[in-house]
């Protein structure tokens, strides 16, 4: 047989195949992620941790700073603002999370998977309008939708019945706040939603409605027990961008009406580190912030992981790789 | 419970799915309804379970109209093709759910449940989830969750179909045992005749939309009223030879023209003849050669080219025939169907010389 005397050629090909087989092949693959990953997160994390190790402003420059520990964790401890900024952060996340980033976009894809296939959709694509607006332009216009009269909106339409128009966003800041960011955010839920309710077997629902089940039993026994994973995913994952997104807030309230009304954890640092009213940026206490708010993250996802009970929801793998 | 069809219709947008079906299911019957795919065998469950509304027709549970009741005003239970078990819940909550959504108290369904788990015999899967069960135990539990409300109608949508051969055989005989003991109402839907003819007291053939013939299984075997149905049923499936009547006899292709005992119309027609009335024979009425052999077990079904007709015929284990050979058959005329050539009717026929 001719293979026994395979070419030169074809002997290095089984080479290099063997090679792959191997120990190589695990590197070889993972190698180029695993380097991306290095230079794009991971190197990120170690300057900022090193950063918040330092006194770095615009005070020292590049040349007169300091290691001074852990001192811009203790600053941060003894901070006379810090209850007030968690409180704001933990309040503008879980408001903005419960009401619209998970709850109106479940009530979305729930009353979508409802509509026809075009009808839902034009429904779904109107949602995506604010998610693929500029969010400078989208803020502009909700602070005129929210200005005080002549100009603003809501003013003028409260005007035609009667109730006196004043700025609304400085009356109500946080409702703004919350509805703006979860204005744009809903979206996002209610795609991942309404694939995973797509993903449900029609059968499912006709052996409730043969059951007896109502449409209610059938959205509350059928259909949310099917959505935990993707009700996890988008919970962790929005939890994630809330807590360091805060180009909404900077945009329209900036932390105000008054004094820190607005301020969460990313704005205070994003103020401290690179827009300080009185031009002395501290990147130090600014690096420090935004680690802890790192760590702020991880908790909340190890939270979320034991709340929806996540060791259940993984399935052994489909493919056995060895 | 009996249920009455009277010329139901159902039309998805410009499809029509269903068209003028009248059938009645008795008390405590179990009638099959037996049809290829996409004649319309799941949508006329879906109609008399109430999970459609017919276009046209009424639809009678008890005597009374059901055509506006919903599906658990008519009591109706039913398993899915596709088992439809909820992967989120056990097998326990799957079968108590039906009594779930009605609020029944948490005792008596812990007792109904493991009554019904152990009639059907799967009290030991009640803690595990569907996807650790085999098909077959899905099944079981599908039937289980149709049962438990104690409906007055049970309806079966192809419920063997993603079984393996010999477990399909023994479900349909648990199935056929279940509805005798409980004496339920039963409408069975399947795609494959010899399911359907096994199961059923009586079966309705559907093709394209409407239901086309009514009868025993026994009658459908051996009285079929047309060409799709003879086709249809029966395995191996039936031959069919051209024909001709002329001056009153039976001319059929290959073989020597036969006087008729009673006239029928001149023209063109088929000949249909099961396999089973196909015998080898030293003076037969054809001729044909033998070009397949294919051995199974207890009988032989031989294939044999007779002109431009390919002809089945089984034979006992054993018999002298080789792929090659030249073999002379003989028709059982009494057996024998024929058939308009162009409705594909059914035509009583009988030959003077061989009276059925
Ligand atoms: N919901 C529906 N919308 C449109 N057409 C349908 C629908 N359900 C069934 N049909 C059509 O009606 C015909 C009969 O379908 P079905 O009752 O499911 O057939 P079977 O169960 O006999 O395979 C098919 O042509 C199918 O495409
Ligand atoms: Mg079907």
């Amino acid at each position: 047989m001719g293979a026994l005397e395979a070419a030169p050629a074809a002997r290095r090909r089984g080479a290099v195949r063997n090679v792959l087989r191997g120990a190589a092949s695990p590197v070889f693959f993972l190698g180029p992620a695993v380097l991306l990953i290095a230079a794009l997160f991971l190197a990120p994390a170690v300057v900022t941790v090193a950063i918040s190790l330092t006194n770095l402003s615009v005070a020292t420059g590049l040349t007169h700073y300091r290691w001074i520990g852990i001192g811009n964790y203790g600053l941060i401890a003894h901070s006379p603002w810090l209850v007030l900024v968690l409180r704001n952060t933990v309040l503008y996340v879980v408001a903005t999370l419960v009401l619209f980033n998970v709850g109106f976009a479940l009530v979305l894809a729930i009353l979508t998977a409802h509509l026809s296939d075009r009808a839902a959709g034009v429904f779904r694509v109107l949602w995506m309008l604010p998610r693929i607006t500029p969010s400078v332009i989208l803020a502009m216009m909700w602070r005129w939708f929210a200005a005080e009269p002549p100009y603003g909106t809501v003013s003028q339409v409260l005007g035609l019945v009667g109730i006196p128009g004043h700025n609304w966003m400085n009356a109500h800041p946080w409702a703004f706040v919350v509805a703006l960011n979860g204005f744009v955010g809903a979206s996002f839920g209610m795609i991942i939603f309404s694939s995973a309710i797509a993903g449900i077997p029609r059968d499912q629902y006709l052996a409730a409605q043969v059951d007896g089940a109502s449409a209610w039993q059938q959205v509350w026994r059928i259909t949310l027990p099917r959505l935990r994973w993707p009700i996890l995913f988008v919970t962790a994952y929005q939890t994630l961008s809330l807590l360091t997104s805060f180009e909404y807030i900077l945009l329209t309230t900036n932390g105000g009406p008054g004094f820190y009304t607005t301020e969460v954890w990313s704005l205070y640092a994003f103020h401290l580190a690179l827009s300080n009213y009185f031009g002395n940026t501290q990147f130090g206490l600014g690096a420090a912030l935004a680690a802890v708010l790192v760590v702020l993250g991880l908790g909340a996802s190890l939270v979320y992981l034991r709340v929806f009970r996540f060791g259940e929801l993984v399935a052994a793998p489909r493919i056995e790789v060895n | 419970m009996d249920v009455v069809l009277e010329h139901v219709g159902k039309q998805f947008g410009r499809v029509t799915a269903v068209e003028d079906v009248s059938l009645t299911v008795g008390e405590g019957e179990l009638v099959a309804l037996l049809g290829p795919s996409g004649c319309g065998k799941s949508t006329t469950l879906f109609l008399v379970a109430g999970l459609y509304r017919p276009t046209s027709g009424r639809i009678l549970f008890g005597g009374r109209v059901a055509n506006d009741a919903t599906p658990q005003e008519r009591g109706v239970g039913m398993v899915f093709q596709s088992y439809a078990l909820y992967p989120h819940l056990t097998v326990f909550e799957n079968i108590a759910f039906p009594l779930r959504v009605r609020r029944t108290r948490g005792t008596e369904i812990a007792e109904r449940v493991r009554r019904v788990a152990d009639l059907v015999g799967i009290a030991e899967l009640l803690p595990r989830r569907p996807g650790q069960l085999s098909g077959g135990q899905q099944q079981r539990v599908a039937l289980c969750r149709a049962l438990v409300k104690e409906p007055a109608v049970l309806l079966l949508d192809e419920p063997l179909s993603n079984l393996d051969a010999r477990l399909r055989e023994a479900t349909r005989a648990e199935i056929r045992r279940l509805q005798r003991e409980l004496g339920i109402t039963t409408l069975f839907v399947s795609h494959d005749q010899a399911e359907a003819l096994s199961v059923a007291d009586r079966v309705g053939v559907m093709h394209g939309g409407r239901l086309i013939a009514v009868m025993t299984p026994a009658d459908l075997y051996e009285h079929p009223p047309s060409r799709f149905i003879a086709e249809f049923i029966g395995t191996p499936p039936m031959n069919f030879l051209e024909a001709r009547v002329e001056d009153g006899r039976l001319a059929v292709t290959g073989v020597a023209p036969r006087p008729l005992a009673h006239p029928i119309p001149p023209g063109t027609y088929v000949l249909g003849v099961r396999p089973e009335h196909l015998e080898l024979a030293a003076d037969g009425d054809l001729r044909a050669e033998v070009f397949l052999v294919e051995q199974m077990g207890r009988e032989w079904l031989v294939h044999a080219a007779c002109g431009d007709a390919s002809l089945r015929l089984l034979t006992g284990a054993g018999a002298a025939v080789t792929v090659g050979s030249r073999v002379s058959l003989r028709l059982v005329w009494r057996r024998a169907h024929l058939f308009e050539s162009q409705s594909g009717a059914a035509v009583p026929f009988g030959l003077a010389d061989a009276p059925r």
